[in-house]
């Protein structure tokens, strides 16, 4: 018999990095029926070649490249290739995923050290990089054809309606949708962005299971409200409704999603308010003022460089301290 | 019922496997193993000699300075050797007293004190010449405790148990429940207060009704929620008083004294009935031994008798084993079995090992949530691995209370308590014994 000596606390969680990577895929499978159904077998196919691929460049990087005997694949890096996969148009080619795959993995989270060291959200930062690289893959649009079998090459292109607010204005948006095409996702747009409702499904199970930062998605969601019901009394015609913003393009993708990703967002919930309010703000200047329709991956991206900043400056008081005894 | 807690904590498996156990008293150990340091500060000075008798309760140490205490004999007997050994509570080699034991007990007692009568400083010396330190883990010299340096008004009895697996604390409350309420009253008239609370956990509900009944009001019962580190002083005096003991103080510069339930009970006796500290109730319990039950007992005794004797031997299917000195969140692992049980330890417990490897940080914020003290154990664990202890130092590391929240509840298993302990170990080393 031999005595144990490690040191406490001698329980643990049964908790781990793979069990928590694994409830995000499970959340996410609702954005993947509701991609297919709306786009074809294609957006099943590279999602699960976004997975796949991911997870196998990671393994490859660190058992075959770092020599790490010890790495078991845990997950994270599916999370992030059925992310990127999501965040695609339906008829992007096989091979573009592929180059999206190895930016997301190899740059952006592997030469900043592995998982928890990376800045950006790898899915995020490799889908701004394809959009400079590949910039007709990434703004063709397609139609939904509403059918699980259907194939990608048979329908037609069409634009997503925040272009169309863009273009033409709120009201030529409603000529060929409404709201409830928009809450379910039966709208040109990238494989797992459309469906507002099957996002927030998959949320409400996250929320369930405690794994994520709840008060980025609450602050996100709700600035950009605020915001565009504020320009929405300014002028209806070129802004659109708060219930649009909320619907049309990758909002609920974003900020239940891609903003709540535990490595690239601050550990306070002060921190967290923050960076939901900024990247909301964010979204909507996007929205109204550049050139893109959309900017949710860019204001997330840009709030995830700020995140050692706001880290920095929203310690929380210490049990027992004054606010002003800290630095 | 209104359930009193803190902020922040965790909730791991209660596991209290003997908490319907009645306290059973323990034959006489045959050999004891005396440790001078039993209690917070300095080690105590022997002086007795190899050879010599002594008779139980008689005192073998004599404490060496203002934070120190006193050590008795626990049983009767023969000196037979003294040496130092090395202490896993302290990490170094202390001096301990060998006793072979000849016979029955011969007792020898204080003179009795009634404490109705006697003055605050006659208590409190009658206390200190018992030997007594806090039973629920901290070891920190009781009669030090009884004279706080700034006035207080309110006298916490923590009964919270918040340790998975151990139950002597909940099973005191339902059996010694007298010896408790006297503990008590000697101490609120050593101290001059009239506001007295017992703070148990939910999960005791048995003794939080027993003693609401019993004691009728005479002390106020503060029933807690279940959680882990409930029965840390700060969190406790924050669950029931609302106030925050500041950074680097002491409960009694908000005015509040925290005694362990069982510390009660050593009061009670050392007063009314003249007896050194040289026995207490613990918990033998964990899957990695055979019988499990609460026990009143030597201290001194060998681990290794209690697991005998006492456990029915370890269980045989495992290989390899952990055998604590208190609870699984903060109980010091052995390193071997002849270690003797201390006036501090509440529990034996033995359980087999989760193992699992340290993998990245994923930055999930569970440990900023969960710590008790609001501190940020990823930066913290971060910071010491760097070995920026400065900076550490300045986001907190003092106010760490070592509780294992953080590290309990990592998903990816990063030793934040490992690494905190160390570097409060290497800052005071580096820093003069500053802070």
């Amino acid at each position: 018999m031999k005595l144990l000596t490690s040191p406490a606390p001698h329980v643990r969680t049964q908790d781990s990095t793979r069990k928590i990577m694994i409830d995000v895929i499970i959340a996410l499978v609702p954005a993947v029926i509701a991609g297919t159904f709306f786009f074809g077998l294609q957006a099943l196919i590279l999602s699960i070649l976004g997975m796949v691929s991911a997870e196998a460049l990671e393994f490859f990087i660190l058992r075959v490249l770092r020599k790490d005997k010890n790495f078991k694949p845990n997950g994270s890096a599916a999370v992030t290739g059925l992310l990127l996969a999501l965040n695609l148009s339906v008829a992007t080619p096989w091979w573009v995923l592929l180059i999206g795959v190895l930016f997301a993995i190899a740059i952006v989270k592997h030469t900043f050290g592995g998982l928890g060291q990376n800045i950006f959200n790898p899915a995020l930062a490799a889908r701004v990089f394809l959009l400079v690289s590949f910039p007709n893959v990434m703004t063709t649009w397609y139609k939904p054809i509403a059918s699980f079998t259907g194939w990608y090459t048979d329908i037609q292109t069409t634009a997503t309606p925040l272009a169309v607010l863009k273009s033409a204005g709120f009201s030529k948006v409603f000529e060929s949708t409404n709201y409830f095409n928009l809450a379910f996702g039966n709208v040109g747009g990238c494989i797992g962005e459309t469906s507002a409702i099957l996002l927030f499904l998959g949320f409400l199970y996250l929320l369930f299971r405690g794994r994520i930062k709840v008060i980025i998605p609450a602050t996100y969601i709700g600035s950009v409200l605020l915001v565009s019901a504020i320009f929405y009394n300014v002028n209806p015609e070129r802004f659109g409704s708060p219930l649009f913003h909320l619907l049309a393009g990758g909002l609920m993708l974003g900020a239940l999603f891609m903003a709540t990703d535990m490595v690239t967002t601050p550990m306070t919930l002060k921190g967290q308010v923050i960076f939901g309010l900024g990247c909301g703000i964010m979204t909507m200047l996007v929205r109204y003022l550049a050139g893109y329709p959309e900017g949710v991956s860019l204001s997330i991206l840009l709030m995830n460089a700020l995140v050692p900043i706001i880290d920095r400056h929203t310690q929380p008081k210490i049990f027992g301290r004054r606010k002003n005894e800290q630095k | 019922m209104k359930l009193l807690t803190f902020k922040g904590g965790v909730h791991p498996p209660e596991n209290k496997l003997t908490e319907d156990e009645k306290i059973q008293r323990a034959p006489l150990p045959d050999k004891v193993v005396v440790m001078m340091a039993q209690h917070a500060g300095a080690p105590a000075k022997v002086i007795v000699q190899v050879g010599q008798q002594v008779k139980t309760g008689q005192v073998i140490g004599e404490p060496q300075g203002p934070i120190s205490a006193y050590v008795h004999s626990p049983v009767t007997g023969t000196v037979t050797n003294i040496a130092k050994v090395n202490s896993a509570v302290h990490g170094m080699a202390v001096e301990a007293v060998n006793i072979e034991r000849s016979g029955e007990d011969e007792w020898e007692l204080l003179p009795k004190l009634d404490w109705s009568k006697a003055s605050k400083e006659e208590i409190i010396e009658q206390v200190k010449v018992a030997g007594i330190v806090g039973l629920g883990g901290a070891m920190f010299p009781t009669h030090v405790k009884l004279s706080p340096s700034k006035p207080v008004d309110v006298l916490i009895i923590n009964g919270a148990e918040c340790e998975p697996y151990l139950t002597i604390d909940h099973r005191v409350m339902l059996e010694m429940d007298e010896e408790i309420l006297e503990g008590i009253e000697i101490t609120k008239k050593v101290l001059g207060v009239n506001e007295v609370y017992i703070g148990i956990e939910s999960n005791k509900k048995d003794a939080i009704e027993y003693l609401e009944r019993k004691w009728n009001g005479k002390v106020k019962v503060a029933a807690l929620k279940t959680k882990y580190p409930q029965g840390a002083e700060k969190q406790l005096i924050k669950a029931i008083t609302g106030k925050e003991v500041p950074s680097g103080g002491l409960p009694a510069d908000v005015g509040v004294v925290v005694q362990n339930v069982s510390t009660m009970i050593a009061i009670k006796e050392a007063v009314v009935d003249g007896k050194p500290l040289v026995e207490r109730g613990m918990t033998l319990t964990g899957e990695g031994v055979n019988k499990r039950g609460n026990w009143w007992i030597r201290i001194g005794t060998p681990i290794s008798w209690i697991i005998e004797n006492l456990g029915g031997g370890l269980v045989n299917k495992y290989n390899e084993l952990k055998v604590l000195m208190g609870g699984p969140m903060m109980g010091i692992p052995v390193p071997n079995l002849d270690t003797p049980l201390l006036k501090g330890n509440n529990g034996i417990t033995v359980i087999s090992e989760q193992k699992r490897e340290s993998t990245n940080c994923i930055r999930c914020s569970y440990c900023v949530y969960v710590c008790p003290m609001n501190l940020q154990p990823y930066l913290l664990d971060l910071l010491a691995r760097k070995k920026k202890y400065d900076d550490a130092a300045a986001i907190g590391l003092f106010d760490c209370i070592e509780c294992g929240s953080c590290t309990y509840i990592c998903p990816a298993n990063v030793e934040h308590v490992k690494s905190i302990k160390l570097a409060k170990k290497v800052y005071r080393s580096l820093r003069g014994g500053k802070k």
